[in-house]
């Protein structure tokens, strides 16, 4: 090339600088005008009615219970909802596609029910229908209360465990659990496709180094299946944050928009108790969205770096900090 | 398992009548092969005679259908109890893994550890060395495979050759008796090709037993002590490498030579041809390329001066 540069005959005659026209948008615009009518109509709507009463609505953002309602119901609901569903999606993906038909088909089973049944009704048949059938529940030896009875013993004596379960109902756990064993099938279905996503090759190189299948699932295939299963898993985090709203079909009072809608009602003030419950949503997922990203990135690790051009920009953008 | 006492000369790979088959595919049909400690054997043959298959029933990937493999004395995953096989659970399999190596096409290796963790897993996780002791293995180790300034790097930073490298250090960091390679250097570029050859070289030198499937004739030639020619799920000749390679008997090994030979004359051949085009090119590019610009002046400013039509140098014919 540049050999012939410097033999160029004319540089006149060579065309230079482009001074194009660009492509004109038209419906960007009337898009813009749209927008600007509804933001104006909102805005008319916040300053002229007295009803918004924003200033209520960020009282009773601050009021104890609705906090408490937050953090147990909303907060705590969700890490543990999603703890036990996380956990066990997994074990349930890992028997879907393990080689025992009677793992497989319990997996399936699982799935299928706790998929086809909506979480409102689960809710409900948890916290009222289970205590309907029994206030106590217990684990032992099967007749063994009816036996010890017979036998004229202390009727718990075949009992190793009970839970009074209408006192278990009111807490947060009973949520935690309907929600989580709702929230297993699906995670089942996003760990599943996580773990066919892996090379089968990664199975065979830990294999042809005398791994157990256990260990070669956990050390190699789940840490790479993350890749794929931690974006899917976040949008179900930011869904469970909304589903705690929930709760209430237990009932579980403790939480985040009972509460809310509850000091509004009170008060005759209704807007103002939704204003408050869905300004602290919109906050709470907003840090989830940023957690969700860093996440994103740890699993991404070793396989992010393949083209030159993509380290050069990473590099870049770390040097701007 | 049994071990069975067995003389100092026993084979360390002692495969009898191994048969196996993909849906009714009869891929194996009856291989028998033994491979004394120490001893470098080449398995050559046409694509889908069935080395692959056979080498992935030696570490049992592959469960077989019939006959026996016994390494190092051990029967191959079933327990032996008087004439009655009993097949061996998943657990004890992968204890009989442990001792065998085993060098993929495609490397395989785990992308989200960096190259030293990569070496270190195995030692640690199932022979339960300490991380310190497995770390200082694994640097050796991959000193030894020309990466010790690699240690932190993650396989998608290593070029192809390197990855291989880094693979068959792993393998060895489990102290393998035997090293099985698939094609370990057919999936690389040509100028990669070399670096991972003399890494087996050097390991072949150093005694270990190794059974590699390769192309390539010349590490056949000078490194294999037997060299087993299959085709269609048979060892159709088997022997060393001066008799096999240098005057084969068989009709269907003497087809196959001829044909790798063929190949191989035709990369060079398409290298020697790429070679002159480039080198026409940039011989012509001066006064070719300043008579377009006088002749048409709207030719845009960077129009490639290779004029000539050339297809991009080939460079590797396909395997
Ligand atoms: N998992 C499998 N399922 C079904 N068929 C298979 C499987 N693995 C191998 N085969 C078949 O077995 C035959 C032998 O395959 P194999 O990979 O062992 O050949 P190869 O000698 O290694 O060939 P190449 O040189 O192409 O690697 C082929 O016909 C192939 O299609
Ligand atoms: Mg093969």
């Amino acid at each position: 090339m540049s050999a012939t540069t410097s033999a160029r005959p004319d540089e006149t005659l060579r065309p230079g600088r482009i001074d194009a026209k660009p492509v004109r948008h038209p419906w960007r615009w009337v898009a813009v005008a749209v927008i600007a009518v509804v933001v104006a109509m909102m805005v008319s709507s916040f300053l002229t009615n007295p009803r918004w009463d924003f200033s209520y609505a960020f009282q009773i953002m601050q009021q104890t219970p609705v906090i408490r309602g937050l953090w147990i119901g909303t907060i705590g609901g969700t890490i543990g909802s999603m703890i036990l569903g996380v956990v066990l999606g997994v074990v349930l993906a890992v028997m879907r596609l393990s080689d025992n038909p009677v793992l497989r088909f319990v997996a399936f089973v699982y799935t299928w029910f706790f998929r086809a049944i909506p979480r409102y009704v689960l809710l409900g048949l948890i916290g009222v229908g289970i205590g309907f059938l029994y206030s106590r529940l217990t684990i032992g030896v099967p007749f063994g209360e009816q036996i010890a009875t017979a036998v004229g013993i202390d009727r718990d004596t075949f009992t190793f465990f009970g839970l009074d379960w209408n006192a278990f109902s009111s807490t947060i756990w009973a949520g935690i659990l309907g929600l989580g064993l709702s929230e297993a099938a699906y995670m089942a279905e996003i760990a599943r496709a996580g773990i066919q996503s892996v090379d089968r090759g990664q199975t065979e190189a830990a294999q042809a180094l005398g791994m157990p299948p256990g260990k070669t699932m956990r050390r190699i295939v789940l840490p790479q299946a993350m890749r794929v299963i931690v974006p899917p898993t976040g949008n179900e985090t930011i869904a469970m944050v909304k589903d705690t709203s929930l709760l209430i079909a237990i009932p579980i009072t403790n939480e985040l928009f009972f509460q809310a809608y509850g000091f509004g009602q009170r008060s005759f003030k209704i807007m103002p108790g939704f204003v408050a419950a869905t300004l602290w949503y919109l906050i709470v997922c907003s840090i989830l969205m940023v957690g969700q990203h860093y996440l994103e990135r740890y699993f991404g690790r070793g396989f992010g770096a393949p083209s030159k051009k993509a380290q050069q920009q990473l590099s870049k953008i770390e040097a701007d900090h | 398992m049994t071990t069975a006492t067995r003389p100092a000369e026993a084979p360390l790979v002692h495969a009898v009548n191994v048969m196996k088959s993909f849906h009714g595919n009869e891929v194996l049909k009856g291989i028998d092969l033994d491979v004394r400690r120490g001893e470098v054997v080449v398995l050559l043959g046409p694509s889908g005679s069935g080395k692959t298959t056979f080498l992935r029933c030696i570490n049992q990937l592959e469960t077989i259908d019939g006959g026996r493999i016994w390494v190092d004395g051990d029967l191959m995953g079933y327990a032996d109890k008087g004439g009655q096989l009993y097949r061996l659970t998943d657990k004890q399999i992968a204890a009989q893994r442990r001792d065998i190596g085993m060098c993929f096409q495609r490397f395989n290796l785990f992308p989200h550890k960096t190259a030293l963790e990569n070496v270190m897993e195995a030692p640690v996780q199932v022979k339960g060395v300490k991380k310190k002791d497995a770390r200082k293995r694994g640097i050796e180790l991959l000193e030894r495979v020309g990466l010790g300034d690699k240690p932190a790097a993650y396989p998608a930073q290593l070029s192809g050759g390197q990855q291989q490298r880094v693979a068959i250090a792993r393998a060895l960091a489990m102290d393998p008796k035997l090293m099985l390679f698939d094609e370990p250097t057919s999936a690389l570029d040509p100028e990669l090709v070399g670096e991972v050859l003399a890494v087996m070289r050097e390991l072949a030198a150093s005694g270990m037993t190794m059974i590699v499937v390769t192309h390539e004739m010349g590490f056949a030639r000078d490194v294999a002590d037997e060299v087993v020619f299959m085709d269609g799920g048979v060892v159709v000749e088997q022997g060393p490498p001066s008799e096999v390679i240098g005057n084969p008997r068989h009709p269907r090994t003497k087809d196959f030579l001829r044909r790798m030979r063929a190949e191989e004359e035709e990369q060079a051949e398409a290298v020697a041809a790429a070679l002159s085009v480039v080198q026409a090119n940039i011989a012509g590019t001066g006064d070719e390329a300043g008579d377009a610009k006088a002749t048409d002046p709207a030719a845009p400013a960077d129009a490639t001066p290779a004029t000539t039509p050339s297809e991009p140098p080939a460079e590797r014919s396909g395997d």
